[in-house]
């Protein structure tokens, strides 16, 4: 019998503490491959943030560190500017990265820095269960929305992605989404992509958005939430390559 | 050279591979001197968008085995301490250089040593420590960049340099020790890419059961060690002492040529001078408890040091305060009235 999928080596082999129909979990094994098939495990530093995947480092087997909600990419710029020869990821959340990160990302971006961000977008803090977050979509629902996001309250969905790629120093720009098969096949091309930028030297930042379901603190079931992406999200948030 | 410069050159001598700052006077002058001297030198000087990015950005440099250090005034080192409990709870190794000036709040760009607490009780969140040095000379500041990064380095902790803004303008000559120091551990645990060997990981969250109180115990073992081995002070004719002054930093200063002028006049009075703030004299301080009769802290500031003097002495003697906060600076006269004061019996004032 011809084997014609396996678990890359380094997405360990053990079981997850995510939740029925999280998208960390193929996000994780797209960042997994992705490092495999570059051929650059030996020579990878993971950030990981605060949030659900704040315990990456237990699926991915690369060396990687836990850092302060937000911080990521100045932790990454740490690292990259004193190991140019490494390959630095951030792995964040839109808690981390929209909102109180917002000022690292920035400045990375606007510095250049020749790191890889996979930025993780379910328009919640999943892992405080479920408040809003400045990508919750207009209208909905949250923990500390509940009568559904106000515009004139609380503003618009921030679209993160397109405010970066407006700056010179990120490079790369996509926004892509798992909740279809079609479009995680899609989506590991953009992570694989962000990642050997890097490798090969390219002088910016690369960022692949993922939109990702967040089934518990949307209180839908899975099935809801693959409906609610297709059916709201990407209309906020397109899945478009914005740059690069 | 100022004392700014004079630190700058000596963390450069002393292996520091990275610098990351924000500009905040009145220490302006160390990342101008960083901006050049470290590419120079083929290392890494980074402009950060604020000191939080900073702080973090050593962080990363740190956790990949590399010597970095920061440097700020007082309203910046308060937003670096999200990143210093982050460092001590992953037990990185980093240098942190405050060049105080007057607080609260934006305060003023005046010489202070207001931020005595938050140095040496560790002003974010967490049961964690720092090592802080508290130099009183540009000789000593050039001195303890060195120590900073090797007690980082063999301790996994942050180490703060506390100086403040006459320490920093100031020039005086000086000597740059370049011989070789301590033994330091292998930084094993550095993340550099698991080549050929299992993963390294660099955190400071623990969520299984009783595992952070553990963590916990294992960091106060350390900071155990680090209280038994490292504490540094100077003392100056405390035997026949009748009064202790008590002060370090610039202040210390002061004081010295203050009792060395009442020493002329014949009054029998002492100093104690902390190097190290954390790990504090505490030692030294009670075992001069025993025969004497008056401590006197002067500090600039309205009295945070004095607690631990007060903490040392443990009721053997009395221990009176003079202080100057928010960019006062106590005079020599100042500081000789208060020890007359000290030294004429009661019924004599009347």
């Amino acid at each position: 019998m011809k084997t014609v999928f396996t678990r890359t080596p380094t997405l360990k082999d053990c079981p997850t503490h995510y939740c029925p129909g999280c998208g960390h979990g193929i996000a994780h094994r797209l960042v997994a491959e992705a490092i495999d098939e570059l051929g650059i495990r030996g020579r990878t530093i993971g950030i990981a943030p605060v949030g659900c995947a704040v315990l990456a480092y237990d699926y991915l087997d690369v060396d990687m560190v836990e850092v302060a909600h937000g911080r990521a990419p100045a932790v990454a710029t740490g690292m990259k500017r004193t190991n140019p020869d490494k390959i630095i990821f951030s792995y964040q959340g839109d808690g981390d990265l929209a909102a109180i990160g917002t000022g690292e990302i920035i400045h990375a971006a606007h510095r250049g820095e020749r790191i890889t961000v996979i930025f993780i977008n379910n328009a919640v803090f999943g892992m405080t269960g479920g408040q809003m977050a400045p990508t919750t979509l207009v209208g909905q629902v949250t923990m500390t929305t509940p009568l559904g996001r106000d515009v004139e309250y609380q503003g618009y969905p921030l679209q993160v992605s397109e405010l970066l790629a407006l700056l010179p120093g990120a490079i790369y720009i996509e926004r892509c989404a798992l909740h279809r098969p079609a479009l995680i096949r899609d989506a590991k091309r953009a992570v694989k992509h962000a990642f050997e930028l890097q490798v090969n030297g390219a002088k910016g930042l690369s960022l692949v958005e993922l939109l990702s379901p967040c089934p518990t603190a949307w209180r839908m079931t899975p099935a809801q939430a693959i409906e609610w992406m297709e059916n709201e999200m990407i209309k906020v948030f397109p899945l478009v390559r914005l740059k690069g | 050279m100022c004392g700014n410069e004079a630190l700058a050159e000596s963390a450069i001598i002393a292996g520091c591979d990275a610098y990351f700052g924000y500009p905040i006077t009145p220490q302006n002058e160390i990342t101008a001197y960083m901006s050049k001297r470290m590419p120079e030198e083929g290392r890494v000087f980074l402009q950060s968008e604020s000191e939080l990015a900073a702080i973090n950005m050593v962080f990363g440099a740190s956790a990949t085995g590399k010597r970095a250090m920061t440097t700020s005034s007082s309203p910046g080192i308060s937003l670096m301490q999200e990143g210093i409990s982050y460092l001590a709870g992953a037990e990185l190794p980093a240098v942190v250089v405050n060049v105080m000036r007057g607080g609260p709040g934006l305060g003023n760009i005046a010489p202070s040593q207001g931020d005595y607490f938050q140095a040496t009780r560790g002003g974010g969140h967490g049961d964690y420590r720092t090592i802080v040095l508290g130099p009183s000379s540009v000789q000593e500041l050039v001195d303890c960049m060195p120590l900073a990064f090797d007690l980082a380095d063999q301790y996994r902790m942050t180490v703060v340099v506390l100086a403040d803004g006459i320490l920093g303008q100031m020039m005086e000559p000086i000597v740059f020790d370049k011989k070789p120091r301590r033994k330091l551990p292998a930084k094993n645990w550095a993340l550099t890419g698991a080549d050929g060997r299992e993963q390294n990981i660099v955190r400071s969250l623990w969520l299984k059961e009783g595992a952070v109180e553990q963590h916990n115990y294992d960091l106060q073992a350390k900071y155990k060690e680090v209280e038994k081995n490292e504490v540094l002070c100077e003392q100056y004719e405390v035997d026949d002492a009748e009064i202790v002054v008590v002060a370090y930093g610039v202040a210390a200063r002061i004081v010295r040529s203050t009792v060395e002028r009442a020493r002329q006049d014949g009054i029998k009075v002492g100093w104690i001078r902390p190097i190290t703030l954390w790990p504090f004299p505490t030692e030294q301080i009670s075992r001069a408890a025993e025969d004497l009769k008056i401590f006197l802290t002067v500090e600039m500031s309205c009295g945070q040091m004095v607690e631990d003097v007060k903490l040392a002495v443990a009721g053997k003697a009395p221990v009176l305060f003079y202080g100057r906060p928010g960019g006062g600076v106590p005079t020599v006269e100042q500081i000789f009235e208060k020890i007359k004061d000290l030294t004429i019996p009661a019924k004599q004032k009347g």
